[in-house]
């Protein structure tokens, strides 16, 4: 661990000093870029070969069906963000599992969210961690989401055309930016906002969000509003579902909220409030 | 779903356009008689169009022969009308489910779009879950159920089937067909 630390850290007098021409090439060399060694499909297009068998939207026989269909939305407010999702993935129409977890902890106050190919966000997300960590050990302080956010947009646009499927919040509250939200997906778009909503239930979820949402909103309305909002998604939706999984992003890092079946919140939702008028409750006749 | 001098026929609520679900109640069994069940999946435009169909033909019937049409003659009229459409046929998978009128004896049987029987002895699936549906009912199927079994057998498998089906849920509706009682009720699903 202390030649780890030694080999990437370095004395605190030189910390505030401007890096020379000579350590800004080494840094930039320490992150890898194209040199993840991924096994490419011995073909003449890897890239071309790759979409043609994995994008169910034009082929729905194609041979490698990857794990899609969510909701997942963030939105910044008065006192911090909010992160909430729900979890289902779905193969095709078959429910593959109804308990995944979308929202990934990349440290203790910096949260991605996962839409699209699940395992392209796993991996990159579980990569980011690590880069945070090698960033936190060089420079001796947590690195900004604007930096974090930045390391994963360069990395998926490296990969462009290739299939990766991602589509991604990073959230989290530094003492410099305060709370900071930025969308990365996988064509390589990186944008800072106050409100995001990704995946096939976004425009579900922007419905009900963007009517109640409002910057001063108290933490528990807050909170109600992305439960509520996933809600919504995982309703209309056929490929959103499961339990709503709810995050809090505060200066002191995140809070969880939860891992909530949706089908007795749904009723009580219904019953309580009289709201989802459109689904019966009785036997008509 | 075939019990002991009963039958049960269920199906799902949903509408929907792909990952849109456009209604929550729509239900896809109609009945023809006091004992004559149809279930229809597919296009929701040719299962209203070949429900509506069938009311008609089986209303000609009765008045043609002054008499209420047994399960299994209305299988074989919704076969050879659904071939006459073989070069255009209607997008649904029908299922049947009755009691005979002189026996008593349930029947059940299910067709592809463009009208082959299949007769079965024990249970009929349709629709996009077809395959989880499969795996419920050969799970908790036995013969001679009674009324009670036979309606917690055919929830069961279907609330749990359209759990693992995307496209299928919001609701359903169960009717358990005995000789001289017809009871519906209304199974409150999951709404994801």
């Amino acid at each position: 661990m202390d030649t780890l630390v030694a080999r990437y850290s370095r004395p605190t007098y030189q910390q505030n000093e401007a890096f020379s021409e000579q350590e800004q090439q080494d840094l930039a060399d320490a992150v890898p870029s194209f040199s993840l060694k991924f096994a490419m499909p011995p073909v003449a297009h890897p890239s071309a070969w790759l979409r043609a068998a994995t994008d169910d939207r034009s082929n729905p026989s194609c041979p490698i069906k990857i794990a899609h269909g969510t909701t997942t939305l963030a939105f910044r407010f008065q006192h911090g963000i909010i992160v909430a999702t729900d979890s289902r993935a779905t193969a095709g129409n078959w429910i593959a599992s109804q308990t995944v977890k979308k929202v990934i902890e990349i440290n203790s106050d910096l949260l991605g969210t996962m839409a699209g190919g699940a395992a392209d966000c796993q991996y990159w997300l579980a990569w980011l961690g690590m880069q945070c960590r090698l960033h936190e050990l060089r420079h001796k302080r947590r690195i900004s989401v604007a930096a974090a956010s930045k390391i994963l947009a360069n990395l998926v646009y490296q990969y462009k055309g290739m299939g990766l499927s991602m589509g991604t919040m990073c959230a989290g509250v530094t003492k410099e930016e305060g709370p900071a939200l930025y969308y990365i997906d996988s064509d390589g778009t990186r944008l800072a906002g106050n409100l995001f909503c990704v995946g096939s239930g976004q425009t579900f979820a922007y419905g009900v969000l963007d009517a109640e949402y409002r910057y001063d909103l108290t933490t528990e309305e807050a909170l109600e509003l992305g439960s509520r909002s996933i809600l919504a998604a995982t309703h209309r939706d056929a490929y959103s579902g499961g339990f709503i999984n709810l995050y809090h992003v505060k200066e002191s890092g995140w809070e969880k909220h939860g891992f909530t079946d949706t089908n007795p919140v749904f009723w009580k939702t219904k019953l309580e409030k009289g709201e989802f008028s459109n689904v019966t409750s009785d036997l008509a006749e | 779903m075939v019990g002991k001098d009963c039958v049960a026929i269920a199906c799902d609520l949903r509408l929907g356009l792909q990952a849109l679900t456009v209604s929550n109640n729509f239900p896809k069994i109609f009945q023809y008689g006091d004992h004559v069940f149809l279930g229809l999946t597919g296009l929701a435009t040719d299962v209203s169009t070949v429900s509506d169909l069938f009311r008609y033909k089986v209303n000609m019937y009765r008045l043609r022969e002054e008499r209420h049409i047994a399960p299994r003659t209305f299988a074989n009229l919704v076969s050879s009308s659904l071939y006459e459409r073989r070069f255009g046929p209607y997008f649904v998978s029908p299922v049947v489910a009755g009691l005979e009128p002189k026996t008593g004896k349930p029947f059940i049987c299910g067709f592809d779009s463009i009208g082959c029987i299949d007769f079965a002895k024990d249970f009929i699936v349709s629709g996009t879950a077809t395959e989880q549906l499969f795996g419920m009912c050969e799970s908790l199927w036995e013969p001679d159920l009674g009324p009670d079994a036979l309606f917690e057998t055919i929830s069961q498998a279907l609330l749990n089937a359209v759990d693992r089906d995307a496209l299928s849920g919001w609701g359903a509706h169960v009717y358990i067909i005995e000789k001289n009682k017809v009871t519906k009720r209304l199974l409150k699903g999951r709404q994801d």
